[in-house]
Order: structure tokens, then C-alpha cells, then sequence
């Protein structure tokens, strides 16, 4: 816990840049409110203040920058201003809006915390699939040479390649042939969470060394009981590592997922955010996504821990 | 169903030959051969069962006409190629590369600052960070500027992490060594660390790779002038032109090994001491 204190100076220090920023960003948005409002500008025609650059409009005209971090739809919402949109779109929405849960019984369609749930589900669902299948193939991977030399090099060759690309069309494609929406997303959540989990794996099953599979053998260790007590507890430290990079890769996916079909979710959120200039709408829908992000690797972290705690692994 | 019949046997014929092989002594060529096989005899089953169960065109068309599709849209692709790849995310790729080198560098110097930053470094490169993209299309417009800006984004944490961890890389022993020689601060880091780190650095490069691609290609999605892959993605979505479509995953796949492969002989010709390199 000793870095607790230089973190937080860190953070201190990026939210100060942040809000420093925010000056000579929201500008020329700042200085034509205040011209709307009566106030001299100093260059006084918009045309004039479109062609000079952010800097020196700031320098020029220092009194009249008040609403720089109150503006709506900046172009950069200062910090307040993203934490309101975050709490009025989730608990004021939820407990106080006409359409939260405690009025109408279910979850509000403009808060975060639905659209946050809809991406969750997508991701878990997903993740389950892809590491499951993931495992498995790692299994087949390690007990077949013929699957090791054929599928193994295409594995990590697809690593290589930016399989994101792919969503909109699975989602398109899966839709059209009738498919939920949810399922269509978790396709390319396990998609993105299987790769990563099959070379992970396939390092764990392999990482018992020959003196150990030779002790195995001196036992007459059936080639089910060398696996079950000797293969799955030795690749267990790099599952949960590739679980790890699994999730996120999953969350990943879900929200680009998200992006071709507008029926809700985080990725769904960013984009309308984007259409309707909407700013603050993004930043919190980035934030959920990102504290969504940190709390499913630690929940994976957590489970590890108890695992190898249980496993009597040394920490 | 003739040509299902004869995907299936297809499918166990060459199953059969690699397992033959793949049980006989090893040499180099099966270990191209049999992987090579596999992929080719999945070209020819998805095309024989796309044409044998009369898939529609626009759920998944055959690999016979995504290589029409490519031949006849070249010109286009390549355009999109340049506009994506070479614009937006080697632009982003270079930039974020030479930022999280000099930044490793510096938080390498100071303690204060790695214990300050390289846990949220390391909390970032965690993080979906395509999500920013909206906001950078907003900031930098449509061109292929906002796209190298989330590549940079993307590329910055994952790099920074494992050059640090690159830096960190030298015993006590080699650094008392360039201690006696007289080295100062920079010899040291020049002629010692950096060339110990490249490495980790080379793996935080091949990370960064894909991931660029990614950031390139999903950044579209939020707006884009009229080409680039991510464009062309949706524009051939929306007239269900699924075979163009695929041709555009190809070009992506292409580039992307490609830039893989040309990292891994980089690698090679720049890391020969390391042990992972010798043969």
C-alpha cells in the first residue's frame, strides 16, 4: 500500500491537466455564449475566431472565460460535470426519473445501470463460452498431435489478426437469421476471449516438466488421473492469467458488438452519445465501462486467489 | 447434397493423411505441410457446403466469391489499405511506440513517478479503451487524424508497461560491471538497459500491433470519410454485400500478419543475442 500515496498525486495531477485543458478546448464554444450574451470578443466576428487557434483566443480574452467548465455539450466536460451526468444517470435516473425502478418497477432505459446490464450480460454470457470451448480445445490441443500441428499455428496466427472486424457482420448476420441480440453479441465477446484462453491453457497443460509426468508414469497413472491430478492443477496459475485478458477481450467485444444495432448497452450509449454530440453522455458511459472492466479482473483475481489458497499454492 | 457428401469426405480424407503424418517421424515440411493442409481443407469444405446446402449470399458467402470480390474491388481495397493501415494506424503505431518508450524512460528515472503512475498504467492497459473513440472523432474530425489518436491511446499503456518491466531487466552484476568502466547515466542506458529491454519491448511492440489495427478499424465505426476498412465494413453492410465484406477482413488479416511478421524478423535480426533467438 505504500504507492497509495504517489497514485494519488498522480490522479490529482492528471484531473488539474484535466481541467486546465478544458480551458483552451471549450473556447470559441465559451466565448460565443458570451457573445450571445452581450459580451465583446476580442477578435468580435466568428468567422475571424474560427481561423486562430485555441491558445490565443484564451489569452485574449481571460474574463471571459467563466463558463468553461459549465458549458453543456462541450467539446471537453470538465470532471464535475462527467460525475453529475454519471450519478444523475444512474441513481438519481433509477431512484427519482418517471421511469426508474422505484416508480415503475423496472430499469430505466436511459440509465447506465441498465445499459451497463445489458453489456454485462453480454460479456459473461460470451466469456463462459468462449473460455469453455477454449479449454477444451486446449485439452484436445495438448492429447492430439494431429490438432496440435494443425490448429495450434492458426490459433496463434489469429491472434495477429484484428478480429474485431468482424462484429458488425456477425451481429448483422446473426440478427437477420433471427438470433437475439444478446447471443449475437456473446458470439464475438467468446470470439475475442477464446483465442487467448486456447494459448494460455495449452502453456498450462504443458507446464509440467518430463521429471513429473516420469513420476506420474512410475505410479501407473492412467492418462485420466495424470490429467486430473497432475495436468489441470499445474495449468490452473495460467488460467487464470489468460482468463484475465479473456474478460477484458470479452468486454471489448461486447461493446463494439453493440455499435450496428441500436438495442441498448454501453457500446449502443457511446455511439448515440456521438450521433447527438452529447459528450458527457460518453464520458460516463466510458467510465462505467471502464470501472465494469477493473471489477470483472478483480473479481477474476479474487477467484484466483481462493482457488490457489484452497490448491495450498504458495503466495 | 452430393457436395456435402463430398465436403465429409473431404474433410475425413485429409484428417486421415495428417494424422498419418503428424504420427510419423518429425520433420520441418510436415510441420508447414499439416497446418497448411488444415486451413486449405477448410476452404474447400466451407466452399463445398456453402454451394452443396444453398447458403444465401448474404448470410456467408463462399471463399470462390470473396476472391472475386477482392480481385474486382482491389483498387478500392487498396485505397482503403493506405487510408486505415498506413494513415491512421502507423501513424498512431509510431507515435505511441516512441511516447511510451520516452515516458518508460522517464518513469525509470524517478520512483516517485512509478510508483505514482504505472499502476494506473497498468490499470489502463486493462481497460476497453476503444471506447474513447467517439470522443476523438469529435476532437480530431473525421480524417485519418482521430483514428491515429486512438491508436495512440490504445498503444501508449500496454508498451509503457512492458518497457518498464524491460528497464527493470538488468542484475546488479551487469550494472556494477558498467559501474567499473566508468559508464554514467546514459552509457549505461544505452549501451546496458535498452538493449536489455528490447525483448520485453519487442513483445509490448507485437501487443501494440494488433491492438493498432483494432483502434484503427473500430474508430471508423463512429465516423469516417468515404474509405477506409471500417467504412467499407459497414457501407458493404448496408447493401449486403457480404463477399466485399470478407474481402475487407482478408485485406485486415493480411496486414496484420504482415506487420507481424516483419516485427518478428525485426526481432530477430536486432535481439540475435537473446536465448529465445539462437538456434
Amino acid at each position: 500500500m505504500k504507492s497509495a500515496g504517489p497514485v494519488l498525486v498522480v490522479i490529482t495531477a492528471i484531473l488539474a491537466l484535466w481541467y486546465l485543458a478544458a480551458v483552451p478546448m471549450n473556447v470559441k464554444e465559451v466565448l460565443t455564449q458570451a457573445e450571445r450574451a452581450g459580451a465583446i470578443v476580442d477578435p468580435p466576428s466568428a468567422v475571424e475566431r474560427r481561423d486562430t487557434a485555441r491558445l490565443p483566443l484564451v489569452m485574449r480574452n481571460p474574463e471571459l472565460l467563466g463558463a468553461s467548465w459549465s458549458m453543456e455539450r462541450a467539446r471537453l466536460p470538465a470532471p464535475h460535470q462527467v460525475a453529475q451526468e454519471l450519478w444523475a444517470s444512474t441513481w438519481d435516473e433509477e431512484v427519482n426519473g418517471r421511469r426508474g425502478i422505484v416508480r415503475s418497477g423496472s430499469l430505466s432505459n436511459r440509465s447506465l445501470v441498465y445499459h451497463g446490464g445489458v453489456t454485462l450480460g453480454a460479456t459473461f454470457l460470451g466469456f463462459l463460452i468462449g473460455a469453455g470451448l477454449g479449454v477444451l480445445l486446449a485439452i484436445g490441443i495438448v492429447y492430439s498431435r494431429v490438432m496440435d500441428m494443425s490448429v495450434m499455428p492458426w490459433a496463434i496466427i489469429s491472434q495477429t489478426i484484428p478480429i474485431v472486424a468482424l462484429a458488425p457482420m456477425i451481429i448483422v448476420v446473426l440478427y437477420s437469421v433471427g438470433l437475439p441480440s444478446l447471443f449475437a453479441k456473446a458470439v464475438i465477446s467468446a470470439y475475442l476471449s477464446f483465442f487467448p484462453v486456447v494459448v494460455g491453457m495449452v502453456k498450462g497443460l504443458r507446464s509440467p516438466d518430463a521429471m513429473q509426468l516420469d513420476l506420474m508414469r512410475t505410479y501407473n497413472a492412467s492418462g485420466s488421473q495424470s490429467f486430473w491430478k497432475l495436468r489441470l492443477p499445474a495449468s490452473v496459475p495460467y488460467l487464470f492469467a489468460s482468463l484475465k485478458i479473456g474478460i477484458a477481450a470479452s468486454l471489448v467485444g461486447a461493446i463494439v458488438g453493440e455499435l450496428p444495432v441500436q438495442r441498448g448497452g454501453l457500446g449502443a450509449r457511446m455511439l448515440g452519445g456521438s450521433y447527438y454530440g452529447q459528450t458527457e453522455q460518453i464520458w460516463a458511459a466510458l467510465f462505467v465501462a471502464a470501472a465494469m472492466a477493473a471489477l470483472l479482473v478483480w473479481f477474476i483475481g479474487w477467484v484466483e486467489r481462493r482457488t490457489l489458497t484452497a490448491m495450498g499454492v504458495p503466495q | 447434397m452430393m457436395m456435402v457428401a463430398a465436403a465429409l469426405i473431404v474433410w475425413a480424407g485429409m484428417w486421415w493423411l495428417n494424422a498419418r503424418i503428424a504420427a510419423g517421424p518429425q520433420r520441418l515440411w510436415a510441420s508447414i505441410f499439416v497446418p497448411l493442409s488444415f486451413g486449405v481443407t477448410i476452404l474447400i469444405v466451407w466452399e463445398l457446403l456453402v454451394r452443396g446446402l444453398n447458403v444465401p449470399n448474404v448470410i456467408l458467402p463462399a471463399p470462390s466469391e470473396v476472391y472475386t470480390a477482392f480481385v474486382a474491388n482491389m483498387g478500392l481495397l487498396w485505397q482503403d489499405f493506405v487510408q486505415t493501415i498506413l494513415k491512421g494506424a502507423l501513424a498512431g503505431y509510431l507515435i505511441g511506440i516512441c511516447a511510451a518508450i520516452a515516458l518508460a524512460i522517464v518513469i525509470d528515472r524517478i520512483d516517485y513517478l512509478r510508483r505514482g503512475l504505472l499502476p494506473i498504467a497498468n490499470f489502463m492497459a486493462a481497460l476497453p479503451i476503444v471506447g474513447v473513440a467517439p470522443i476523438m472523432v469529435m476532437w480530431f474530425g473525421f480524417g485519418w487524424q482521430s483514428k491515429a489518436a486512438v491508436v495512440v491511446i490504445m498503444v501508449v499503456f500496454p508498451m509503457l508497461v512492458n518497457t518498464v518491466a524491460g528497464l527493470a531487466d538488468t542484475t546488479a552484476m551487469q550494472r556494477d560491471l558498467m559501474r567499473t568502466y566508468g559508464a554514467g547515466y546514459w552509457q549505461t542506458l544505452f549501451r546496458l538497459r535498452l538493449p536489455a529491454a528490447l525483448p520485453f519491448m519487442f513483445n509490448g511492440m507485437k501487443i501494440a500491433a494488433t491492438l493498432s489495427l483494432v483502434g484503427a478499424i473500430v474508430a471508423e465505426f463512429f465516423g469516417s470519410p468515404t474509405t477506409g476498412l471500417g467504412f467499407r465494413i459497414n457501407a458493404s453492410l448496408g447493401q449486403l454485400a457480404l463477399d466485399t465484406v470478407w474481402a475487407v477482413i482478408v485485406v485486415a488479416a493480411i496486414s496484420g500478419s504482415l506487420i507481424y511478421g516483419a516485427l518478428t524478423l525485426l526481432e530477430r535480426w536486432m535481439t540475435f543475442w537473446h536465448p529465445s533467438q539462437r538456434r
